[in-house]
């Protein structure tokens, strides 16, 4: 199915023009490893070099506290690990029940291997609540990890409050902020760490970065040919940083005109399907990432309704986990307290940079038909 | 990861919703996990005086695979007698759909379950003798349904509460 309406922005979004117009000769012109001596492989240096300059400038970092990945989930892991097998004494962790696997399976695969774990409540709208961390703090507490913004719901976390406290106590203090470039301003100055991926803002797949404020100890993860100072093995992926860069440069350039239009979208969102009857809104009406509302259904399933919108060539996405054999729904939505019947009729929207008012339009006058069809075929019925 | 014999029966689902002047009704699945089918089915006596499904429906909350399980059973259980009905399987289902992906594999379980179950409560209600195949599934579903509503307690009285 060619989608005409694509609204599933934060699972990937398409590559800008310009970006992929910045990485097209590092492919096969300019192929250097970026290792070699010859003038080849000293291009490409040039090109990851200037690349780190511009993500650095940009988020407000040394360049040198840049530590180029994979993506999000190599850079979230080694923000956990490296830290944690730096440290000889300090074996505590604290995190949220609604963070991404890419932290939560990190931090239960460390309780494996000797670490112990705080894993906080969030609120109904899925805030933590920074006194929570506060309390949660132990002599024997190395490092928090506290999401930016909710990847599935959206919602806002107060990561300065919670950066002054770990700072107050010298915990460190990672963010996974995924979500949130191009949307608000980075946290970088409140944390220590902090990983982003490329694909979220209209950047490559398969290469992210991890900020690493000067003076933390990280024990790599991945071992080899000493890159990134030592900290990162493996040849650079020169096409996919100096698209990172460009995506980087793009989103937070249009930063403040982008956000303002994903934020009037969502309101409008927002405002009509909360008014259609057995409906509810999953996280927080205001303090929530512009781009990202998810909704839930009473008397239908998440995936048929992904799968009825797609066929009106819409793509969105469900919280709603039937595909995995335990048939539990999403852990942010369990955590949030959404009624595990309402919790499988989930539905996540979320636009980017070339959504269009009228594209939301079509969307919510499709939205109302697909779930009256549904409806009819479930055995619930939905009263007024 | 769907055949498109279950996209065509899940976009144009057969024998959709509820019969008004069913003999029977099996319901099965929990909300709570995500899966329900009920299915409604008509028996009337042939000119042998055999018990066939005459007419049939379902009204289903779940998933893409649920629903065109629902519709497929439905279409195969549709003008059979109720012994060639008990002998339909969720293999059958899953076959006549040209395969399943195999985490939705439950779902033509529950479609089987659920007319397993019309089939047990029409022949209850008429005081007819229930084969032990039939008696064997029945108590089978009854244990599963127990088990889910044990495993899922907390998450149920969450629901409730």
């Amino acid at each position: 199915m060619n989608h005409s309406i694509y609204l599933d922005n934060s699972a990937t979004t398409p590559a800008a023009p310009e970006v992929v117009d910045a990485m097209s000769p590092y492919f096969s012109v300019s192929y250097g490893n970026a290792s070699s001596l010859h003038s080849l492989g000293r291009q490409a240096r040039r090109a990851v070099e200037e690349g780190r300059g511009t993500i650095a400038e940009l988020l407000g970092t040394q360049p040198e506290e840049i530590i180029f990945t994979a993506g999000a989930t190599e850079a979230s892991n080694l923000a956990i690990i490296g830290p944690a097998l730096s440290s000889s004494d300090r074996k505590h962790l604290i995190t949220t029940a609604i963070e991404h696997h890419a932290v939560l399976h990190t931090v239960e695969w460390l309780r494996t291997q000797g670490c112990d774990a705080t894993v906080l409540d969030v609120d109904p709208a899925g805030r933590v609540d920074p006194e929570q961390i506060r309390e949660a703090i132990r002599p024997d507490t190395l490092l928090v990890s506290v999401m930016t913004g909710n990847n599935e719901i959206g919602t806002l976390q107060p990561i300065d409050e919670i950066g002054r406290i770990c700072r107050e106590r010298n915990v460190l203090l990672h963010t996974d902020a995924v979500q949130a470039l191009g949307k608000i301003p980075l946290p970088v100055d409140a944390v220590d760490l902090l990983s982003i991926s490329a694909h979220k803002f209209h950047g490559p797949k398969g290469v992210g970065l991890l900020f690493v404020r000067k003076g933390i100890k990280l024990t790599p993860i991945l071992h080899g040919g000493g890159h990134e100072s030592g900290r990162r093995s493996g040849t650079e992926n020169v096409p996919g940083i100096v698209g990172m860069a460009a995506a980087v440069k793009l989103s937070i350039g249009e930063q403040e005109d982008t956000s303002s239009r994903m934020r009037a979208l969502r309101t409008r969102m927002v405002d009509t399907v909360t008014r259609l009857p057995g409906t509810r809104l999953n996280g927080h009406r205001e303090e929530s990432l512009p781009h990202i509302a998810n909704f839930s259904f009473k008397a239908i399933e998440g995936e048929s309704l992904v799968m009825r919108l797609d066929e009106r060539g819409i793509a969105t996405s469900t919280g709603s986990a039937c595909s995995s054999p335990n048939l539990e729904p999403s852990h942010v939505l369990v955590a949030i307290g959404v009624p595990l019947s309402m919790a499988h009729g989930s539905l996540r929207v979320s636009t980017g940079r070339q959504t269009t008012e009228s594209e939301i339009g079509e969307f919510l006058d499709v939205l109302p038909e697909v779930v009256d069809e549904l409806r009819t075929m479930s055995p619930f019925k939905v009263g007024e | 990861m769907y055949t498109e014999r279950v996209i065509e029966h899940f976009r144009n689902p057969h024998n959709m919703g509820k019969l008004e002047d069913y003999s029977a009704i099996g319901k099965v699945g929990n909300i709570v996990c995500g899966d329900v089918m009920w299915l409604y089915i008509k028996v009337e006596r042939d000119e042998k005086d055999r018990a066939v499904i005459t007419d049939i429906s379902w009204e289903t909350f779940g998933c893409t695979a649920a629903i065109a399980t629902s519709s497929m059973v439905s279409d195969l259980a549709k003008g059979k007698t109720i012994d060639e009905a008990i002998a339909l399987t969720n293999q059958d289902v899953a076959k006549e759909l040209g395969g399943l992906p195999p985490v939705k594999m439950h779902c033509s379980a529950l479609a089987a379950d659920a007319l397993n179950e019309a089939i047990y409560a029409y022949l209850s209600q008429e005081g007819e003798e229930i084969p032990d195949a039939l008696q064997k599934r029945h108590a089978r579903i009854a244990q599963e349904v127990a088990a889910l509503e044990k495993r899922y307690e907390a998450f149920v009285n969450k629901d409730q509460g």
